[in-house]
């Protein structure tokens, strides 16, 4: 008995102490995340400019959706959920998302799979996947828009060269390319992330189920579709959900490569100008609380799908 | 559909050669324009023609972009210091100690390392100007918070949680505090997790852009991405590309190289967190 009583005031101390320790941390987060949300969501709701923050006034739904009636019988409806470039915005951010994705996982595949083979010189090759990685978003976006330069871009130079166009592409400022050129940036940075996490799923698969397929005579694609790939899906598919939730607030290399380009402006960057370039605080705050809503309700579903590997992951 | 082992082969280094160019070429194509100077940079060139040094000297002669370097070196060192030491003691409470809501509070972490910045931008500037730390490097440290914080709680968190129950038990029994468990016993057996994190908070906190861009006003503040990113000249035909892909080159080289010592590091921490960089 006097053990196990002695046991359980341990245990108490130390329950206290987790607490202890978890304060700091979990005050820090509050005050950098969850009180600053609040406080958007709240801007969202009232009349707040840049430099009046404080006055601000409560005004309810009119920044997301307001009916203005002329007294003639007409009338017209405002706010972001009516406004066009919100939507633009919105549909460019999900295009660029599900585009971005998509190759940085099929290029990421392939490059694992490369990396997953013995050969000569393997370390260096990996070592020469990961420079895009390590270089900055902006460092990055700011190298390619000096080789997608229309007059002495190199891009441009290679693809005159080999005839695959007939003259100089402006890249970044025409409206048909400029997504394409985020594109082709953002692809080329993050495969090399898909390729390191697939690669780590790939190494999990043992290596004499190989073994055994190639004495019985199974061919690459055959061994692919029915081993590999079903072995690595679920640590791709985490790795597609964390890309995509990443894709889906990108900013920097927008913002860089193609500034004030409607054809490119992201949700993120239209939150952005309305609150600090065009004097819509209040409207921008409205624009990122949707944003936020929009990735709330993604993260969530995909902890309730992947419910099962958390709990896996406690015992 | 079969090939000879030959054919297979060189398709197979041609896939290779062709990985490591596109990897690569981006890169080299800046140092090759950072060494080139005046008309000359106008000529596209493939192969090395120059090596002068003026885009590095102009940039580095320029003063402000000395101090942005300094600026980038405080604030990505101290967030990873601040964030380090209270993710060490929140992860020994959350791997090793069982309570009451412990797997909702990793829930919690975890999303927020979702969180998309921008959705606490209106509400960190207001945190931020009532603070008085518009336009200085405090704001940094304090809003880097938000994603260098959950990443190191997490990964070492996972860390702590491998670690064998035998190696505290002795220490509790002898009753020590739980302070001098973690200062004597998880510290020592630590370091290679706490390396790795580290670094990667640092690679994050010294590329971060919308929060120095939007926290920082005056040139002598600001930190090198955003210096880079407003480098400009006076009109659209005068923007120096030279002086630009030479302070890209001279950032991004340090990184490179840590990059490249700590690489098998690096790719464990990254798949333990999946966090992009």
């Amino acid at each position: 008995m006097a053990s196990n009583a002695g046991i359980s005031t341990l245990s108490r101390q130390r329950i206290v102490s987790a607490w202890l320790f978890l304060t700091p941390m979990l005050l820090v987060l509050a005050s950098v995340a969850a009180y600053p949300l609040i406080r958007t969501i709240y801007f969202g709701f009232t009349d707040a400019s840049i430099d009046l923050i404080a006055e601000a006034q409560w005004v309810g739904f009119r920044n997301y959706l307001e009916y203005l009636d002329y007294g003639d019988g007409e009338g017209e409806y405002f706010g972001l959920l009516v406004d066009a470039d919100w939507w633009r915005a919105v549909w460019n951010t999900l295009r660029f998302t599900i585009i971005s994705v998509f190759f940085e996982t099929l290029f990421g595949l392939v490059i694992a799979l490369v990396l997953n083979r013995e050969f000569r010189g393997r370390s260096l090759v990996r070592a020469a996947v990961l420079i895009p990685w390590a270089i900055p978003t902006i460092v990055s976006a700011k190298m390619w828009a000096w080789m997608m330069h229309d007059q002495f871009g190199i891009l441009n130079d290679i693809l005159l060269r080999l005839h695959i166009i007939a003259e100089p592409v402006a890249w970044t400022a025409s409206p048909d390319t400029a997504m394409l050129a985020v594109l082709i940036v953002d692809i080329w940075k993050t495969t090399p992330f898909m390729a390191l996490l697939i690669l780590a799923g790939l190494q999990m698969v043992p290596g004499d189920i190989y073994e055994a397929a190639r004495l019985d005579g199974v061919g690459p694609v055959r061994l692919f579709r029915r081993v590999t790939w079903p072995l690595i899906m679920p640590a791709v598919l985490v790795a597609i959900v964390f890309r995509a939730l990443d894709a889906l607030r990108v900013f920097d290399i927008i913002y860089v490569l193609t500034p004030n380009n409607e054809r490119t402006r992201t949700m993120s960057v239209f939150a952005r100008e309305n609150l600090f370039d065009f004097d819509k605080f209040a409207y921008g705050s409205a624009a990122s609380t949707l944003l936020f809503l929009i990735i709330a309700l993604l993260t969530i579903s995909f902890i309730w799908a992947t419910r099962m590997n958390v709990e896996a992951d406690e015992r | 559909m079969t090939f000879p082992g030959w054919i297979k082969t060189s398709a197979f280094y041609a896939l290779v050669s062709a990985i490591v160019l596109q990897a690569v070429f981006p890169f080299y194509y800046a140092i090759l324009t950072s060494l080139e100077s005046g008309q000359s940079i106008f000529d596209v060139n493939y192969l090395p023609q120059a090596a002068s040094l003026a885009n590095y000297w102009a940039m580095i002669s320029d003063g402000v972009f000395g101090k942005q370097i300094l600026n980038s070196v405080f604030v990505a060192t101290v967030v990873v210091f601040i964030s380090l030491f209270l993710a060490v003691t929140a992860a020994y409470a959350l791997s090793r100690i069982r309570f009451r809501g412990r797997g909702l509070l990793l829930l919690t972490i975890l999303s927020v390392s979702m969180f998309p910045q921008i959705a606490v931008l209106s509400g960190l500037f207001e945190v931020i100007r009532a603070f008085g730390l518009f336009n200085s490097l405090w704001s940094l440290v304090f809003s880097y918070m938000i994603f260098t914080l959950p990443f190191t709680v997490w990964v070492l968190t996972t860390f702590m949680r491998k670690l064998p129950v035998e190696i505290e038990e002795a220490a509790i029994v002898d009753g020590a505090s739980s302070f001098t468990i973690i200062w004597r016993i998880f510290l020592p057996l630590m370091w290679p997790a706490m390396v790795t994190t580290g670094l990667l908070a640092f690679i994050h906190a010294w590329n971060e852009f919308l929060f120095a861009l939007t926290f920082l006003s005056t040139d002598s503040q600001r930190t090198v991405p955003v210096a880079i990113a407003l480098i400009s000249g006076l009109s659209e035909f005068e923007i120096p590309w030279g002086n630009i892909m030479a302070a890209s080159v001279i950032v991004t080289l340090p990184l490179v190289v840590l990059v490249l010592i700590f690489q098998r590091k690096i790719v464990s921490g990254l798949t333990a967190g999946a966090v992009k960089g």
